[in-house]
C-alpha cells in the first residue's frame, strides 16, 4: 500500500514535470481557458444581467479544466507511442491504470490551476466579481471536478487510443463537451434526447456542485452522483486497458517500428 | 537450468496498403525458431536487417503475442505468466527513443525505478551506480532532450539495468556509440555475465559477437540457419582459410588464373591506395600460397598473409547462401 502510493506520488509528481515543461501545453493550459472565457463574458455581457454573468463566470472557470484534461489525456497514449516509451510502460510489471491515474490527476492539477487564474482574469480584466456563497463547499466541488476529471480522462485515454487519430477525437470531444456538461448554457435547455448524454459525464455533476455551493445550496447529492460515477468510469477503463494492451500485443500495435 | 527456451516461435503481420481499395498483405517475420539459452550464458542473434531478430525478442519480452508456438522464461510462459516474465526481465533497444525528454536524466531513472518496482531505500544507491557504470554521473540533472545518440544509448542501459534483472535483452544496444564507449559497453555486458545474469544480445557488429558471445544462432527471413559457438560458425563454413596478398599492379588477367588454382573458392580484389590487396578464401586443408605466388611472377607484392576466416566471413556467407 505504502508503496503504491508512493509509486502514484512520484509518478505524479515526474508527469506533471512532463506537462508544464512542454511548450504547447503550457500555452494550452495557459492561455486557452482565458481566451475562451473572454469569449463567453463578452457574449454573455450584451445582456448587462448580473445572474447570467454570475452563471457564464462559474461556467468559464470549469471549462478550462475539461478542455486542458479531454485534450491533452486523448493523446496521452499516442504521445508514448511517438516517444518509444510506451512499450517500456507495457513491459513494466506495473498496470497501465496505475501509470495513467497519475498522470491524468497532473492534468487536473493544471485544471486547478486554469480554475483560479480564470476567476483572477474575470475579476481583473471584466470587474466579475463572483458570488459564493459558501468557499469551504465551494472549494470541496472544484476539488470534486478536478478528481472526478482525472478519472474521466483515464477512460478517454484508454478508448481515444484505440482510434489513430485520437487527438482529433480529443479536439471533437472538447465543444460538445461545452454545451453537455452545462459550463455555458444549462443542461435543461438542451434538447430532451441529450440529457442522458449530460447526465453520463461527471462533470456536468460537478459543475452542478460548483453552482449549487456558490449560490448557497447544497451540493452533497451532485457531489455524490459525480463521484459514483467518476469511479465507475475509472473502474472501466482499468478494464478496457487490459483489453487495450492484450489487443495492442496482438496486432503489434505498441512501437511505431 | 535454461533461463529462455523457445519452441518453433511464429508470429505473422497484417499490414494494410492503400488507401481506397485497401489490400491486406501477410508478413511472415518469424517461421519456427527454437532455441535454448542456459543460465548464465551469452547469446547472440545476428542476422541482416528485417530478419526476424527484433520480433523474436518482442515476443520473449512478452510485447507480441507469437501467432503459434511457445517460449518460456525462467520457467514462466511468455504469455500466460506475463507479470511473473516482465518482473525478471530486462530490455534495452537501440536508437534514441524510448526516453522523456522533458524530464532529466536522474528524473527518467526515477521514473521506471517505480514502473519497475524498484524498492524506494534502494532506489538512490542503485540509480547512483548505474550512472556510474554508464559514465553520465555529472550529467545526470541535464534534460533529456540536449543529450547526443551515445549519452541516451547509455541511459537506456542504466534503465534496463534498473530493477537488476536476471535475463537481459538486448537489442543492437551498441548502436550510435563510439569506439571507446562501444569497448566500455562490451566490458559492461560481459561482466553481467560475471555475476551471473543471462544476457541474448543483438547486433551488427561482428567482432562484438565474436567477441561477447558464448553461443550465436544465425536467423536469415525468420528462420535459424546455423547455430554454435563462434568457434563451430567459423568453422561451419567452407571457408578453411583467407589468404591476402599486397600487389602493385596486378592486371585482371592475373586476377582470373589465380581463381584456377584448385582449392581457390574465390578471389576478391580491395584497392587500398596505390596497392591492390588480393583476398583468397581457399577450401580447407589447401595449400595455394606458393602456386598463387607463382602465377604473380612479374607483377611486385608486398607482405602475404594467411588468415583465419573470421565470424564475419562465416556470417556472410551463412547468410548469402541461396
Ligand atoms: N509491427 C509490424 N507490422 C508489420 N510488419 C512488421 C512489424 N514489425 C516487423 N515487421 C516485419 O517483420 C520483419 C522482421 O522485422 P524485425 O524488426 O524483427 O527485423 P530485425 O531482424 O530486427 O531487423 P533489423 O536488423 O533491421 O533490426 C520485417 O519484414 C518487418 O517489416
Ligand atoms: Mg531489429
Amino acid at each position: 500500500m505504502k508503496q503504491l502510493l508512493r509509486q502514484q506520488l512520484v509518478c505524479y509528481r515526474l508527469q506533471l514535470k512532463v506537462i508544464t515543461t512542454s511548450w504547447f501545453d503550457g500555452a494550452l493550459a495557459v492561455f486557452f481557458p482565458l481566451m475562451f472565457a473572454t469569449a463567453t463574458l463578452l457574449i454573455y455581457g450584451v445582456r448587462d444581467d448580473p445572474e447570467a454573468m454570475q452563471f457564464a463566470g462559474l461556467g468559464a472557470a470549469i471549462m478550462g479544466m475539461w478542455t486542458c484534461q479531454g485534450v491533452i489525456a486523448s493523446s496521452l497514449l499516442t504521445r508514448e507511442r511517438w516517444a518509444g516509451t510506451l512499450e517500456l510502460v507495457v513491459a513494466a510489471p506495473t498496470s497501465m491504470g496505475r501509470v495513467l491515474v497519475p498522470t491524468t490527476l497532473a492534468l487536473s492539477t493544471i485544471g486547478l490551476y486554469t480554475v483560479v487564474a480564470t476567476i483572477l482574469w474575470e475579476r481583473w480584466v471584466f470587474g466579475l466579481e463572483l458570488r459564493i456563497e459558501s468557499w469551504p463547499l465551494f472549494v470541496t466541488s472544484v476539488l470534486a471536478s478536478a478528481l472526478t476529471l482525472a478519472q474521466f480522462g483515464f477512460f478517454l485515454a484508454v478508448t481515444a487510443v484505440r482510434y489513430r487519430a485520437s487527438w482529433s477525437l480529443g479536439a471533437a470531444l472538447e465543444y460538445p463537451g461545452w454545451l453537455l456538461c452545462g459550463f455555458v448554457i444549462p443542461v435543461a435547455t438542451l434538447p430532451d434526447w441529450l440529457h442522458p448524454l449530460s447526465w453520463s459525464i461527471p462533470t456536468t455533476w460537478a459543475m452542478e456542485a460548483v453552482r449549487e455551493s456558490a449560490g448557497g445550496g447544497s451540493p452533497w447529492r451532485d457531489l455524490l452522483v459525480c463521484l459514483v460515477l467518476g469511479s465507475a468510469y475509472a473502474v472501466l477503463a482499468s478494464f478496457l486497458g487490459r483489453q487495450l494492451v492484450d489487443s495492442a500485443r496482438r496486432h503489434a500495435t505498441l512501437a511505431l517500428t | 537450468m535454461t533461463a529462455v527456451e523457445a519452441r518453433d516461435l511464429r508470429r505473422t503481420f497484417r499490414t494494410r496498403t492503400g488507401v481506397l481499395r485497401r489490400t491486406a498483405t501477410e508478413v511472415e517475420a518469424v517461421r519456427g525458431v527454437s532455441f535454448d539459452i542456459q543460465r548464465g550464458e551469452l547469446f547472440g542473434l545476428l542476422g541482416p536487417n528485417g530478419a526476424g531478430k527484433t520480433t523474436t525478442i518482442k515476443m520473449l519480452i512478452t510485447l507480441l503475442l507469437p501467432t503459434s508456438g511457445t517460449a518460456r522464461v525462467l520457467g514462466h510462459d511468455v504469455v500466460a505468466d506475463v507479470r511473473e516474465v516482465r518482473r525478471r526481465i530486462g530490455y534495452v533497444f537501440g536508437g534514441d527513443r524510448g526516453l522523456y525528454e522533458r524530464l532529466s536524466a536522474l528524473d527518467n531513472l526515477r521514473y521506471f525505478s517505480e514502473l519497475y518496482g524498484v524498492p524506494p531505500r534502494e532506489q538512490k544507491a542503485r540509480i547512483g551506480e548505474l550512472l556510474e557504470m554508464v559514465g553520465l554521473t555529472g550529467r545526470e540533472r541535464e534534460r533529456v532532450e540536449g543529450f547526443s545518440r551515445g549519452m541516451r544509448q547509455r541511459l537506456h542501459i542504466a534503465r534496463g539495468l534498473l530493477h537488476d534483472p536476471e535475463v537481459l535483452f538486448l537489442d543492437e544496444p551498441s548502436i550510435g556509440i563510439d569506439p571507446v564507449g562501444a569497448r566500455e559497453l562490451r566490458a559492461t555486458i560481459a561482466s553481467l555475465i560475471d555475476v551471473g545474469k543471462t544476457v541474448l544480445l543483438t547486433t551488427h557488429y561482428m567482432f562484438e559477437a565474436d567477441e561477447l558471445c558464448d553461443r550465436i544462432a544465425v536467423i536469415r527471413a525468420g528462420e535459424i540457419v546455423a547455430e554454435g559457438t563462434p568457434g563451430d560458425l567459423k568453422r561451419l563454413v567452407t571457408v578453411g582459410s583467407v589468404v591476402e596478398i599486397e600487389t602493385y599492379g596486378v592486371g585482371e588477367a592475373a586476377v582470373a588464373d589465380l581463381g584456377a588454382i584448385t582449392g581457390v573458392q574465390s578471389v576478391a580484389v580491395e584497392e587500398r591506395g596505390q596497392m591492390q590487396v588480393l583476398i583468397l578464401h581457399c577450401a580447407r586443408d589447401a595449400e595455394v600460397t606458393q602456386a598463387a605466388l607463382s602465377r604473380l611472377d612479374g607483377v611486385r607484392v608486398g607482405r602475404v598473409g594467411t588468415r583465419e576466416p573470421t565470424l564475419e566471413d562465416a556470417y556472410v556467407e551463412l547468410v548469402s547462401r541461396t
